[in-house]
């Protein structure tokens, strides 16, 4: 399958950055025309992914967080954010709703909120070197004439 | 973001994209005023928020426990619909803080 168009980001896993990361994404995307609901359910997803590398892959300590994008078929979006931070011991674990090493003020729901609102979550993690997530979301194309 | 009073009810106006970093300093905000206040009730208004992640059900969730410490209750108005379904998958609306 060719990808028609892509894009890479890295940046400092700082807060002040989840904003920027998910504005990024959503930017590139635009052309496709997506819906408001669908533009909100992949900026959430992104700023869940993202926000997950500065907590808990850094634990707020320096890093690098790489985001890369491609858009297929001119209707598939295919999002995946890497950091080289600690992993995840248990990826199952870390991915059932509610779970969290956050502490009290994180609700446990980012894995969830990503599965629910995109097509398709992948979680590749090692332990010392890192970890990748792959989402996946279809555009639903509508007829426009400004179309990209 | 703005604080109302009116007896003992504290009333937060949120506004803006609410992730994990605006909710750390928004989380400070509520919490300072809401022990000097101690309110009975904590109203949090998310008829200005314009995106938010899972931190805003964490903001909810803190201060749910915040305000059971100091025997008062949070309740949540406004939420615009695209931002519901987070709040039904957190369990909040069973604490019945959702109005």
């Amino acid at each position: 399958m060719n990808s028609q168009n892509e894009m890479n980001l890295s940046f400092d896993a700082k807060s002040i950055n989840e904003g920027f990361a998910r504005s990024a994404v959503a930017a590139f995307i635009l052309p496709l025309d997506p819906t408001i609901v669908e533009l909100s359910d992949i900026k959430t997803a992104v700023s869940e992914a993202v926000t997950n590398c500065i907590v808990h892959a850094y634990g707020y300590s320096e890093g690098t967080i790489y985001i890369n994008v491609k858009i297929q078929d001119n209707s598939r979006v295919i999002i995946r954010i890497r950091d080289k931070g600690c992993g995840i011991e248990n990826v199952k674990k870390a991915m059932e709703p509610l779970y969290t090493t956050g502490g009290e003020e994180r609700a446990g729901l980012g894995f969830a909120v990503m599965q629910s609102f995109m097509d398709r979550v992948r979680v590749r993690s090692a332990q010392g070197k890192g970890t990748t997530v792959t989402m996946e979301k279809a555009i639903i194309r509508r007829a426009s004439p400004d179309r990209a | 973001m703005e604080i109302k009073h009116e007896g003992r009810v504290m009333t937060v106006m949120l506004t803006g994209e609410l992730d994990h970093h605006t909710c750390s300093k928004i989380r400070q905000k509520i919490d300072s005023c809401a022990e000097s206040e101690r309110p009975a009730l904590l109203c949090l208004d998310f008829s200005g928020v314009q995106f938010m992640d899972s931190s805003g059900v964490g903001l909810v969730m803190g201060r749910y426990r915040q305000m059971s410490l100091i025997g008062g209750r949070v309740q949540v108005v406004n939420v615009p619909d695209n931002m519901e379904r987070m709040f039904v998958m957190s369990g909040l609306p069973a604490l019945g803080v959702m109005k």
